[in-house]
């Protein structure tokens, strides 16, 4: 159980973050997609560009993670289809519903229940990813 | 104890985005959210359809973890460290959400339109909901990485691959609010 405390701290954070920033806000998102704030674009180029120093950070020191193994990034697999198609589908989803897979499971702490829909339209769409996976161009 | 209560800014906001993809990173693991759906897809038997589910689910726990963790934390902010609780949105959207029949937008987190059970409960709204949720669970997977693998994590690193992903991101984005909204409200 002690093991797991670390990480529920962190998704507490997490979500008070996201809910803090109104980046869980479908307003935002559509918003965003209309260029009309800098908010959105405001959030994330400032954790890309922490992130980046962050990495550049744990790299010159030699930053191990509490398993004492190398802290790296995983690479995702080279490819284009997959990328180009896959986030465009997912990007229609965002805009529609206003929500990507984090804001999802925190809107429910915010009590708008309705978004369980969404959770569950979103686990069918995963459900049918798997189903359809090798047929698909990657 | 203000400055917690009001909206956070952008500048604070996105840098404790890295920070939590940092501490899982020192964790040993990544940060990505979508991963989760798989994971419940798993524990829920999709294993016996598709080989994309046949992993060992429960080395995915702590994820699940962060993501009870995040009901919380949506919660404790919501309830606890937000007043006001309305979006001060641009006056621009408010008068472009006006004109598609969104009312006093920006007065709560979601539009009652959208999200208000009365209206969640008609054929047109249920089907915006699943729909919207399906497009991203399929294309989450379908692209390996959501806002927290690609946009996040992946351009911190700076991967080519989620580049594109975040390029498609928009592309669907842009498609849907500037395309589809005008027909859809």
């Amino acid at each position: 159980m002690k093991k797991f405390l670390k990480f529920f701290l962190v998704g507490i954070f997490f979500g008070i973050v996201l809910v803090k920033s109104e980046a869980v806000s479908w307003y935002r998102i559509y918003e965003m997609f209309k260029f009309q704030s800098f908010h959105m674009y405001g959030i994330i180029a400032s954790a890309v560009f922490t992130g980046i120093i962050l990495l550049l950070i744990a790299k010159k020191t030699h930053l191990k993670t509490i398993q004492g193994t190398r802290l790296h990034v995983p690479l995702k697999d080279k490819g284009l289809v997959r990328y180009i198609v896959g986030g465009s589908i997912f990007g229609l989803g965002w805009a529609l519903s206003g929500a990507c897979p984090g804001p999802m499971y925190i809107l429910v702490g915010t009590g708008a229940f309705s978004i369980l829909i969404v959770i569950f339209g979103a686990l069918v769409g995963t459900f049918l990813y798997g189903i359809l996976k090798d047929k698909l161009p990657h | 104890m203000e400055y917690i209560l009001k909206p956070w800014p952008w500048y604070i906001s996105g840098p404790s985005i890295a920070i939590v993809m940092f501490l899982l990173l020192y964790f040993g693991r990544t940060f990505g959210m979508s991963s989760n759906l798989r994971t419940i897809c798993a524990i829920g038997g999709a294993d016996k359809y598709s080989d994309f589910f046949k992993f060992d689910w429960k080395s995915q726990r702590w994820n699940l973890i962060v993501v009870l963790g995040a009901v919380c934390g949506g919660f404790i902010a919501h309830f606890l460290l937000s007043d006001p609780t309305n979006i001060n949105l641009s006056a621009e959207t408010i008068t472009d959400l006006n004109q598609l029949g969104f009312k006093n937008a920006g007065d709560s987190l979601l539009p009652p339109e959208l999200f208000a059970w009365e209206n969640v409960l008609s054929f047109k709204g249920i089907s915006i909901l699943l729909i919207g949720g399906l497009l991203v669970g399929f294309g989450t997977r379908y692209a390996g990485g959501c806002t927290s693998g690609h946009a996040i994590t992946g351009l911190s690193s700076l991967q080519l691959p989620s580049l594109i992903a975040v390029v498609g991101f928009f592309i669907g984005g842009l498609i849907m609010i500037h395309l589809i909204f005008p027909i859809l409200f």
